[in-house]
């Protein structure tokens, strides 16, 4: 399936100035009629500043606008554009071609998730394993009821859970996870390290119910701590953290 | 694609260059564990000789004196101290000891949970089973 095209010389709308270029590999698969996936190429021309989602737009303007790929807010906030870049998870929109020191750049989908079509998957099961934990406070009064006051909380408190709160749900944590590679009932690092955010939470009080759910022969017992998941977080939520932390509730290490 | 969920499967989880000395670490361990395990029921079909009597017995034990049995327990010290090294790390690691403590991060976003202590166990770990190894060999092989 392999294919080279080439822009350089093309009458572009948005005109580039660089005369560096670089190839883009792009990895093809349709699961409605393909047996395996392939790899088109194309030369696109590059600045420094240009991050691998750009390089992908330009693809699908000027050659093939049927490639998949899903993306939003192009800043690192919505966690739509994960994929593996040159081997690794990395969101497409916060990765600088030039940061990746090669005239090749290679992208696929997401490893451990299904494959909706070229770049772009499913995220039905993350969101069912965030989900799953009960990503919400968890007490019996409010604070939405008039004449009662607001769950106050010391900085120190929220400290101890705000790392954690900047979670995107873009799953390259669980693309990175090598028990996620094999084991397709594990809960992941996404949700898991989403489970101790909530426990951490001094207003949240169902930490008993939320650890009942992770305790579980595919919930955290199956994290080894290899520690890949923390390495790829965009946004330093470093689940492997949460995730010993949050054992450490269940080994009585923590109360 | 054969794998309908895309999977790396075991050719991802065994691809230990791409995250650092923690995954290289993490796969060391899979991997002594197995070679444990497998040492482990050699021993008991090798001690289990002693049923067959004196002769049977000197007939395994022979076997224990070649130069490839001698390699294959050099070996053996080695995966063993490595899993016991490494293992107390993730142990500690697993109460959350050491990991770091929770912060606001800041860019570029070092986990913190990757940090000098951990790496220090994982390299004292392969520093401590070469050691041994050696000295086992050197006992082995010595005479």
């Amino acid at each position: 399936m392999a294919q080279v095209s080439s822009i350089a010389n093309e009458q572009t709308s948005t005109p580039l100035s660089s005369s560096t270029s670089i190839t883009l590999r792009i990895s093809r698969f349709n699961p409605e009629h393909d047996e395996s996936s392939g790899f088109m190429e194309f030369s696109v021309p590059v600045q420094k500043w240009t991050t691998v989602l750009e390089a992908i737009l330009e693809v699908k303007k000027h050659f093939d606008h049927s490639v998949a790929v899903r993306y939003s807010c192009r800043q690192a906030t919505c966690g739509s554009c994960g994929m593996i870049i040159n081997g690794k998870p990395r969101l497409a929109c916060f990765t600088k071609i030039s940061e990746l020191n090669s005239n090749v750049v290679t992208v696929e989908p997401m490893n451990n998730f299904p494959v909706i079509r070229d770049l772009a998957v499913k995220f039905e099961k993350l969101f069912d394993s965030h989900q799953k934990i009960k990503p919400f406070l968890i007490r019996d009064d409010t604070e939405l009821v008039s004449d009662e006051k607001e769950f106050l909380q010391s900085p120190e408190e929220v400290e101890q859970y705000i790392q954690f709160a900047n979670c995107i749900k873009c799953g390259l944590c669980n693309s990175a996870c090598p028990t996620m590679a094999t084991d397709s009932s594990f809960v992941g690092p996404q949700a898991l390290a989403q489970a101790y955010r909530y426990v951490a939470d001094t207003r949240d009080k169902g930490k008993d119910s939320r650890l009942k759910i992770i305790d579980d022969s595919h919930g955290i017992w199956r994290c080894h701590f290899a520690g890949s998941c923390s390495q790829v977080c965009p946004k330093g939520v470093d689940p492997a953290m949460g995730i010993q932390l949050l054992r450490g509730y269940l080994l009585g290490f923590r109360s | 694609m054969a794998n309908d969920e895309h999977r790396e499967g075991i050719k991802g989880m065994a691809n230990p260059g791409r995250y650092g000395i923690e995954r290289v670490a993490y796969w060391m361990m899979r991997l002594s564990g197995l070679g444990l395990l497998a040492y482990f029921i050699g021993h008991i079909y090798e001690t289990s000789n002693i049923l067959r009597g004196q002769v049977g017995w000197d007939e395994v034990l022979e076997l224990t004196q070649t130069t490839e049995a001698h390699i294959v327990l050099a070996i053996v010290i080695g995966m063993c101290v490595f899993h016991t090294v490494n293992g107390v790390r993730v142990m500690l690691g697993h109460g959350g000891i050491g990991v770091g403590k929770p912060a606001r991060p800041d860019y570029p976003y070092e986990p913190a949970s990757q940090n000098y202590r951990h790496k220090i166990g994982i390299y004292s770990a392969i520093l401590l089973s070469a050691i041994a190894m050696m000295y086992g060999m050197a006992v082995m092989f010595g005479e």
